[in-house]
């Protein structure tokens, strides 16, 4: 799958072959050993907010599970 | 003026295998509208569970009875956030997803919960939720309509492409038949959908005339 990023596809590869891995063997099984891709994340994610500030995706400023917290309250 | 919807359904895989599967879902056969995936946020909180957000570009179709009300210079491409919280302990994760663009046109808000099939615990439930709104004046009727009806659409494709990239991690293949049934069921769902949205156009067309 692509990344937003044209160029960012690969380094959006890697972390995520990573991040399947740690996630199977070790999170799901309850694991809490740290995640072995912070490094590769870091990489990928300079790439990706980059391509997002030159396209002027409104990413920010959004509230994880943002507008969820209405849908509670109502 | 808000519609509402809800359904519930299940994979016949175990939560882990969906969790897993849930971050292995793109691209897949029913997934052609998705252009890109991002992880643009993550983390593991103290007590183990795991916080991530997905931005996700999706191609933007507007029915054509819809062009000519909109702005000439819409975009495209409609972008998406998704964040999901898995729980490996509770064997839960929950996601809520909207659209970050085209909001003025229309605005969705899905909700999910997937957990372990209370009736068979080799089986993962997903309880389903949205909300689908239009302020744009005169067919928010239609556009409910249609986005309702997209919505549903894009829920069986979501569940066959959740069930093809789960059977291929399993080294099994789908059968044609599963995908062609989903797909002649999509695509009548959208074309009854299509034929009120377009009646409903008309509808608030000939109002503006009277």
């Amino acid at each position: 799958m692509n990344s937003v990023g044209e160029g960012c596809t690969e380094l959006k590869r890697e972390y995520d072959q990573c991040f399947n891995r740690w996630f199977a063997e070790k999170f799901l099984k309850g694991d809490r050993s740290a995640d072995p891709c912070s490094e590769l994340f870091l990489k990928y994610h300079t790439c990706v907010q980059k391509a997002i500030k030159e396209k002027d995706i409104p990413v920010e400023g959004v509230e994880f599970m943002g507008p969820n917290r209405e849908k509670a309250d109502s | 003026m808000v519609k509402y919807f809800s359904c519930a359904g299940f994979l016949k895989s175990s939560w882990d295998q969906v969790f897993l599967a849930f971050w292995q879902r793109y691209p897949n056969p029913y997934s052609n509208h998705v252009l890109t995936e991002d992880i643009i946020f993550r983390e593991v909180t103290p007590d183990n569970c795991l916080m991530s957000r997905r931005l996700l570009t999706k191609t933007s179709r507007a029915p054509r009875w819809a062009e000519k009300f909109l702005p000439a210079h819409m975009a495209q491409k409609a972008y998406i956030i998704e964040d999901s919280v898995v729980d490996p302990q509770g064997r839960t994760m929950t996601t809520f997803t909207w659209n970050i663009s085209h909001a003025r046109v229309m605005s969705f808000e899905e909700h999910c919960v997937y957990r372990v099939n209370p009736d068979n615990n080799s089986w993962t439930e997903i309880k389903r939720e949205a909300w689908i709104s239009s302020n744009l004046y005169g067919l928010s009727r239609a556009i409910q309509e249609f986005g309702l009806a997209r919505f549903k659409s894009n829920v069986t494709k979501t569940m066959k492409g959740f069930e093809y990239v789960l059977a291929k991690m399993q080294g099994e293949l789908p059968t044609r038949t599963l995908a062609e049934t989903a797909t002649v069921k999509a695509r009548e769902t959208a074309f009854a959908a299509k034929e009120k949205a377009k009646d409903l156009a008309s509808q608030a067309q000939k109002k503006q005339y009277v």
